[in-house]
């Protein structure tokens, strides 16, 4: 569904689902997914509010990077050690093992080179985590073949030509790229539209038409 | 506008204000005796001497809310007051004060006169303990010397641990080795357009300005106040080419572009013809009249000398390594003095150091200069960054 399409006042599911726990949900999901106490670097970290989720609620000496001025300012606002800078770039300053999880969330599609970061991710960190948004959602697919248009979601407002992501992918494309990087999945859960996680067992076909996004909890192999 | 080098007698008030100022300050002064020497990374010790120092705001009963700022190469104690010998605002008075980024309704802001300055804190126009002015003899300081000095001070305040040390330029290696020498002293550091190290450049920059002030006949070989002379015209240049270094290619463009100064066209001299000679010499005056000039090459000397890392091995996270020490860098994007490359490398280190690090580069077409002038998004970060340490220290 085409953001335009949605009048100003309707509220999405999502949103519905942020406005009654003040926290997005997918954010949640996130943190659940993190041990308490544990170093954690956010890649993209916005204006660091998972990582005020993270400190707060799960005692984690939490880090970030975020490209955006703005950002910057607004986590170091909330205390919080964030740096300026770019995925693409600056994952490889970290030494190995700097951090017990690095989190990516609703970034790698924006990353230049989404294999390196994933790659530098699990070398920095001992557990990765990746949250996106699912090309493969069934509205994706539908948007594709009945307009033959590229889709334009409420997540995903922007036109093809005007967008900063430049890498999408669907949850298969992920989990190739996952055994690609020699990476395990010890964790995935997938969101449908309206937030809720997929909970039952389901192939991967299946979450790859039902997941809206799709989060991984990834470990080195070996 | 006065031409360089020819000292009318008002011009020489204000340097004899400022000269009053090396012994007898406009300033608190603390006095360390032969009980209490300063070691000098040079070899040997200094004593007696002084720090001449402001505060701003009010101590509280935990002594939990102090912070200290360190000033710049040409900078002094007098950062959020009135200066004594100019009258000019204090040089980081948009930033310091009440209600402002570094509020002096929370927090007692203390900034001191750089060890080899000519403030009022010891430095070559200062009276040794017998009562001759030091002059070269004076053993060349370190920024390593700057801040053991400081720490003296602080013990004299009797604070324990300072919330925040904060700097740029000069000021910001001062805070780097407060943080490395003094981990379990600093909260919270903020060293701001600055580097681990004077890179080659900066020092040819020095140089030729300390070569200015040598081959000005009046320097004396550096005895000119015994001689009663002022190697005036040698500062003034020496401050011309190192303002330069200061701004950026676009400010000069936007300041002057190539616009005359007072007249219709060129004179086919070599008069100031242009509004940016016209504005260099009035900063070399100006700065004459207020600093001193050995003073000059002996900051600039501690400036070149600074290299964190070389006191660690070559490693600059060793420097580092184990603090618990909150950081946070900040650089300009037109400064080329210490680009951003350099706090970009001591950023590195802290993460290799797995220290709490945050960094901004901001927007500015000000140059090095940016980190003095008021720069929203530098002092939202600011605002932000001590809010924060506040909190978490419990400062209300």
């Amino acid at each position: 569904m085409a953001l335009t399409e949605r009048g100003a006042s309707d509220l999405t599911m999502r949103e519905a689902a942020r406005a009654e726990s003040g926290k997005r949900v997918d954010l949640l999901l996130l943190a659940e997914m993190v041990a308490p106490g544990s170093r954690v670097l956010d890649v993209g970290c916005g204006d660091g509010e998972l990582l005020e989720l993270l400190a707060r609620t799960r005692g984690c000496d939490a880090r970030g990077i975020e490209l955006s001025r703005e950002g910057v300012n607004a986590s170091v606002a909330r205390g919080l050690a964030v740096i300026q800078g770019d995925a693409d770039v600056d994952l490889g300053d970290y030494p190995d093992d700097a951090f017990d999880y690095v989190i990516l969330s609703q970034t790698i599609q924006a990353t230049r080179r989404p294999k390196w970061v994933l790659e530098q991710m699990l070398r920095v960190g001992r557990r990765a985590i990746v949250s996106f948004p699912n090309f493969g959602f069934w509205r994706m697919r539908l948007d594709l073949v009945m307009n033959g248009r590229m889709p334009r979601t409420e997540n995903l407002p922007y036109s093809w030509h005007d967008t900063p992501n430049i890498h999408f992918c669907t949850i298969r494309d992920f989990v190739e790229l996952a055994g690609e990087v020699g990476a395990k999945i010890e964790r995935a859960a997938a969101l449908d539209a309206s937030g809720h996680s997929v909970r039952f067992k389901m192939p991967w076909w299946v979450w790859n038409l039902l997941g809206e996004q799709a989060i991984f909890l990834l470990t080195r192999k070996g | 506008m006065a031409l360089i080098g020819t000292a009318s007698v008002e011009a020489l008030q204000p340097e004899a204000l400022a000269r009053g100022e090396a012994d007898r300050p406009h300033s608190a002064v603390v006095r360390f005796g032969p009980d209490k020497p300063l070691s000098l990374d040079a070899g040997g010790v200094l004593t007696p001497f002084q720090i001449a120092y402001q505060t701003y705001g009010t101590l509280n009963a935990a002594r939990s809310n102090a912070i200290l700022l360190c000033h710049a190469l040409s900078g002094d104690q007098h950062a959020a007051n009135v200066h004594p010998v100019t009258g000019k605002p204090g040089w980081w008075e948009t930033l310091v004060g009440p209600g402002k980024p570094i509020d002096t309704d929370r927090f007692f802001v203390i900034c001191s006169n750089v060890l080899g300055g000519c403030m009022g804190t010891t430095g070559p126009s200062s009276a040794d303990g017998k009562g001759k002015i030091y002059g070269l003899d004076l053993p060349v300081v370190t920024i390593g010397d700057m801040v053991r000095a400081q720490a003296m001070l602080i013990d004299h305040l009797g604070i324990e641990k300072l919330l925040a040390v904060v700097g740029g330029s000069m000021g910001g290696m001062q805070v780097l080795q407060w943080a490395a020498s003094y981990p379990d002293r600093v909260f919270a550091a903020m060293p701001i357009a600055t580097a681990a190290r004077h890179s080659a450049q900066n020092i040819a920059f020095h140089e030729v300005g300390r070569q200015a002030i040598m081959a000005d006949p009046d320097w004396r070989g550096g005895a000119y106040l015994a001689e009663s002379t002022s190697p005036r015209r040698g500062l003034a240049v020496a401050r011309m080419a190192a303002h330069i270094t200061y701004m950026s290619d676009s400010s000069l463009h936007r300041k002057f572009g190539r616009r005359l100064q007072d007249r219709e066209g060129r004179t086919f001299s070599f008069d100031a013809d242009f509004q940016v000679e016209s504005y260099l010499r009035h900063q070399g005056e100006a700065f004459v009249d207020r600093f001193d000039a050995n003073s000059y090459l002996y900051v600039t000397r501690a400036m070149d000398y600074f290299d964190l890392a070389a006191d660690y091995g070559g490693v600059l996270a060793k420097a580092f390594r184990g603090t618990a020490t909150r950081f946070c860098l900040v650089s300009f994007t037109t400064d080329w003095l210490f680009p951003t490359a350099d706090s970009r490398a001591v950023v590195h280190a802290l993460n290799a150091a797995g220290a709490s690090v945050s960094f901004a580069e901001i927007e500015s077409d000000k140059g090095h200069d940016a980190f003095l002038l008021e720069e929203p998004e530098f002092f939202a970060i600011t605002r932000g960054f001590l809010d924060a340490a506040a909190r978490t220290v419990g400062v209300p």
